[in-house]
């Protein structure tokens, strides 16, 4: 039973830290940048990503054995747009303020190529309980993504966070952070920092060894 | 809705940018732009796509309304686009084979390109007519292309300087785009 949960811990981390979709591997920028205008935002379309991404990987995974391998891709597309059309109607009748700030970037879950990556890579090859834990793993790991983008750019965009002021009326608030080119430039901050810290702790050894020579 | 056709292909081109300006199609505007003999097929390519995806959702559109399913909508876009790529992937096979083992992947990619499903539904949010539609569709190409090849010459060009090596790799492209997508809000306004 041990060995099972730590398999399971481990199929989980994997997409929340090693493999994190955005910082390690630069997937599903799209959404990533446009809706990351607001902590509130950041996180609505994170949990609607991890619905989307849990319920299509438990069906891919359970349709594995009679999806004929050509047609596959078109199968998993046809299942991912079937759980973006259930999100896109359960936003507008949950927060029509929400679903107007999102905009089309609801639908445009569809072609997140994490939730695609994961059904071709992970839950077309395993049982729909692994499957589902990983791909929680990985919808977890992309909302920390959003947030982290989301966050930043709020507080220093607009001075609030998750629509609290921070710094009170003084705050001159940097509005380009709110403008496209700074989601590319605050996302380009957190990948340098990211392989700064990677960099840092892979070339310790390799500099101990140097300086023994 | 009163823009004129000049309007929306001026202002899909340039001022809002579908790559640098609504962060649509970045995969491929990452992935691809490495190489400017590359970059400009792809553009093409995916300008095609959109054209014809633009079109089928057009007339597909008004068949979903006269029989009141729009639930259906994203679904059979998405089948639409599939179907396109499928088509520009056959026709680059028999007629430029080294074209198309130099866009690999990211060919059938295209399916996931977030600006091709981006012309379809905003398209049927802002409710264009049909030559609106097509214009729309063009002027998103072109200005999807116009980011790729201006990114790729650019990265062209950092290969010979010497960057930290830290900052490689995507965060750079990150930063690159960054400035590119500052300089595009200039045009900002321009559409009218």
């Amino acid at each position: 039973m041990n060995v099972t949960t730590t398999r399971g811990w481990d199929e989980f981390m994997e997409g929340v830290w090693r493999q994190n979709p955005v910082f390690v591997m630069a997937l599903g920028m799209c959404p990533m940048l446009a809706v990351t205008v607001s902590g509130v935002n950041a996180l609505s379309m994170g949990v609607a990503t991890i619905f989307v991404l849990v319920c299509s990987c438990a069906l891919v995974s359970l349709m594995r054995g009679i999806t004929p391998k050509e047609v596959r891709i078109a199968v998993y597309i046809v299942i991912i747009a079937t759980f973006v059309t259930v999100v896109d109607y359960a936003i507008q009748a949950i927060s029509l303020a929400l679903y107007d700030a999102l905009g089309a970037f609801i639908q445009l879950i569809v072609v997140n190529c994490i939730i695609l990556g994961r059904a071709e890579a992970h839950a077309s090859k395993n049982p729909p309980l692994p499957a589902m834990i990983n791909a929680a793993g990985m919808g977890i790991g992309f909302t920390i993504g959003l947030l982290a983008l989301g966050t930043v750019r709020e507080i220093l965009g607009a001075g609030t966070l998750f629509g609290v002021s921070l710094f009170g009326a003084g705050f001159q608030p940097w509005v380009i952070m709110l403008l496209p080119p700074g989601g590319f430039f605050v996302l380009g901050a957190w990948l340098l920092l990211f392989s700064w810290w990677a960099r840092r702790n892979a070339g310790k050894p390799v500099k101990e060894a140097a300086e023994n020579v | 809705m009163s823009e004129t056709a000049f309007q929306i292909f001026v202002n899909t081109l340039l001022a809002n940018n579908f790559v640098l300006a609504m962060f649509l199609g970045l995969c491929p505007f990452l992935g691809v732009s490495g190489k400017l003999d590359t970059a400009f097929p792809m553009g093409i390519a995916t300008t095609f796509v959109m054209l014809v995806a633009s079109l089928c959702a057009y007339g597909l559109n008004l068949l979903l309304t006269a029989f009141n399913l729009e639930f259906l909508r994203l679904i059979s876009y998405i089948v639409i686009i599939a179907s396109a790529v499928q088509l520009v992937e056959m026709v680059l096979k028999k007629y430029s084979p080294g074209l198309f083992r130099a866009l690999g992947i990211y060919l059938p990619l295209i399916t996931t390109n977030c600006a091709v499903l981006g012309v379809a539904l905003f398209q049927t949010a802002r409710e264009y007519d049909f030559v609106q539609s097509v214009v729309f569709a063009v002027g998103g190409g072109a200005g999807f292309t116009l980011a790729l090849v201006l990114m790729a010459s650019v990265r062209e060009r950092l290969q010979l300087s010497n960057v930290p090596d830290v900052a490689q790799g995507t965060a750079l492209s990150l930063m690159l785009a960054g400035i590119l997508s500052l300089s595009f809000m200039g045009f900002a306004g321009l559409g009218g």
